[in-house]
């Protein structure tokens, strides 16, 4: 979620806490959070019930382009050329795959980049008031996008669960 | 170090240490990095001055210690990508806090293993010549060749490590933005490009993440294949061989882990670093060389085997001069430190002292060096024609080529020592076990079952 909003921001040093406000919340209708944690953690994406992610796709796309290309390249450009030397075939596969091979990987690497830029928004130059330096140290970092007749409940629900700090965030939040 | 606990605040504070300002130590290395650069620079000023000639080259051999260091050098590589992204697909906890080095060790080395194909075309300035592209008459680079083979493989294992290794970077960065100032603050902000740690961010990132480490897989075995078929393909006796893709891949691996090794040992001293890179990983480590060195002692014994039992005169007289002519110093060193010392490994005692270490993987990386020398020139002094029969001897510009190599890796190496972190700090937060309450209710000091949590 980017944008400009207006929400409440909890922060958690423990994770088991953490995961019961993110469940607390979801019982209570707010679907729209936004979490920052230092590590990754399957248990947050099952909490927050995220699907798997499209990165693979653009991993797969790459490849296959990739592939393509490279078999696309060595074996025009040998017929474009037809020069026959010591009787070898002018398209010669086991030495074209060679070839297409390091441009699938390459490609395929190259995909799985821009998949991760693409999905993950990067490069973000701007943060937003909603982070705080200690999500990327040792705190778990809890964003709910509310209504403002929302924002008291939130905060209570989020104290309730165990949250360290809670604030209110307005206007330029970007997570 | 008994009370010593590991938590995710310990583990930022411990491994930003590694950054600060440099010691008079570190200056000193540098100074001796660049120095061996200049002269590396200088004496490759001298082969574009007066041409080829200033290098110990001659017919037939010419082929010499510029290629030696190029397979030398793509070899050292492999190992970076052995323990971050095989290793990390076998979910192989110990790898998180040695692979950021061993990665850097990747890169850096590739970086240095991509100059001698272009020192030594000898015209350096038509390197561009080597890429893709129609010229003049549409001519095109001869995709039969294993030497243009050779500019897609290591090309592609530059780019693709690169990416991986900054990929890997990315949330570490952003630690470090959050915990410096001024033109460091700004640096490192750029660089993390808004690194926030969100759901969002880390779920594609570790998808990501995976993949590369997929695709970097069979790369790392795809190149020093290729870069063995720039031998096996030719009609060379001592060359012409199917052994060759794994026995220079497990030569390979068997070099790179040497460095990595050697480089961990030097991290750990000087950066204090014992909480996270234990005796533990180092002994790890002396038990892949083990396995590796098994693996290079039986190419070694295959090859003499098929040269033998091919009944090939050429190929049987090849095996036979390098072992006993004018280049058999340089056999049996590379016999006895490739596969002879490593066995030491075997024993638990050694293999978990120091010194012990630190002295095998030395000699370990003197040994891959000369393992490639042989391959190269005793196959190329003596070939089919007696006429041509000719020896190497490298010139000052050959030796100083080589020692600016080295001078070359160690300077890069030492940059990233103090401008990044050598550990990756969220690899080894992630093999710590998360902080929790208490069943009971009360608070425990975050997370931390000590030192042994992160091997």
């Amino acid at each position: 979620m980017s944008g400009r909003a207006i929400g409440v921001v909890g922060h958690f040093d423990q994770l088991d806490r953490f995961l019961a406000a993110i469940h607390e919340l979801r019982a209570s209708g707010f679907d729209n959070l936004r979490v920052a944690s230092p590590v990754p953690r399957h248990e947050i994406d099952e909490a927050l019930g995220r699907r798997e992610s499209p990165v693979r796709v653009f991993t797969l796309v790459g490849a296959i382009i990739g592939a393509i290309f490279g078999l696309g390249l060595t074996i025009n450009t040998s017929l474009g050329y037809p020069h026959i030397t010591g009787g070898k075939p002018i398209v010669s596969m086991p030495a074209f795959i060679v070839i297409a091979f390091e441009l699938t990987i390459l490609f395929g690497a190259i995909g799985t980049l821009l998949g991760l830029l693409v999905n993950a928004r990067f490069p973000r130059l701007h943060i937003g008031p909603a982070f705080h330096p200690r999500f990327c140290q040792d705190q778990f970092g809890l964003f709910v996008f509310c209504a403002p007749n929302e924002i008291e409940p939130t905060l209570q629900i989020l104290r309730k669960a165990g949250a360290a700090e809670v604030r209110q965030v307005e206007d330029g939040v970007e997570v | 170090m008994a009370d010593y606990k590991l938590s995710y605040s310990r583990v930022d504070q411990d491994l930003l240490k590694t950054m600060e300002a440099p010691g008079r130590t570190w200056y000193i290395l540098l100074t001796v990095a660049i120095a061996l650069v200049a002269l590396g620079g200088f004496a490759f000023s001298r082969q574009i001055r007066y041409g080829m000639g200033v290098w110990g080259l001659t017919h037939p051999t010419m082929w010499a210690i510029d290629i030696t260091n190029f397979v030398f050098w793509v070899g050292i590589a492999h190992s970076g990508t052995l323990i971050s992204a095989i290793l990390f697909l076998f979910r192989v906890r110990w790898r998180a806090s040695i692979y950021r080095a061993a990665e850097a060790v990747t890169v850096f080395a590739l970086m240095t293993a991509a100059l001698f194909p272009i020192i030594h075309l000898g015209r350096p300035w038509y390197v561009y010549w080597l890429l893709p592209y129609p010229q003049v008459g549409g001519l095109w680079p001869n995709f039969r060749s294993p030497l243009i083979w050779d500019v897609f493989a290591v090309l592609t294992y530059m780019l693709v490590s690169m990416v991986f290794f900054f990929t890997g970077l990315v949330p570490d960065l952003a630690v470090v933005r959050d915990q410096s100032r001024g033109w460091r603050r700004r640096l490192y902000g750029f660089l993390a490009q808004g690194w926030q740690g969100t759901d969002r961010q880390w779920r594609h990132y570790t998808s990501a993440y995976l993949f590369l480490a997929a695709l970097a897989t069979p790369l790392v075995i795809s190149v020093h294949s290729v870069v063995s078929w720039d031998f096996a393909m030719s009609m060379v006796p001592g060359w012409h061989s199917t052994i060759f893709a794994p026995y220079f891949v497990a030569g390979a691996i068997h070099s790179g882990l040497a460095m990595v090794i050697t480089l961990l040992i030097l991290l750990r001293r000087t950066f204090r670093l014992d909480a996270y890179l234990t005796q533990t990983h180092l002994e790890n480590l002396a038990k892949l060389i083990v396995l590796t060195g098994l693996i290079v002692g039986y190419s070694y014994a295959t090859e003499y085997f098929i040269a033998w039992y091919s009944a090939n005169t050429f190929e049987w007289e090849t095996f036979r001069y390098r072992a006993l002519g004018d280049y058999a110093w340089g056999f049996w060193i590379m016999i006895v430190f490739n596969s002879l010392v490593p066995l030491l490994f075997f024993v638990k005692k050694i293999r978990t002292s120091t010194p012990w270490l630190l002295t095998i993987s030395l000699l370990i990386n003197v040994g891959m060096w000369l393992e490639r020398f042989i391959i190269i020139v005793t196959s190329l002094a003596r070939d089919y024609d007696p006429y041509t029969w000719g020896l190497y001897r490298p010139t000052w510009v050959d030796l100083s080529i080589t020692a600016g190599s080295f001078g070359w890796f160690f300077l890069w190496f030492l940059l990233f020592a103090k401008l990044l972190p050598v550990v990756s700090i969220v690899e080894v937060k992630e093999q710590l076990p998360p902080p929790v309450m208490e069943e009971a209710g009360s608070r425990r000091p975050e997370a931390g079952k000590g030192e042994e949590a992160i091997r």
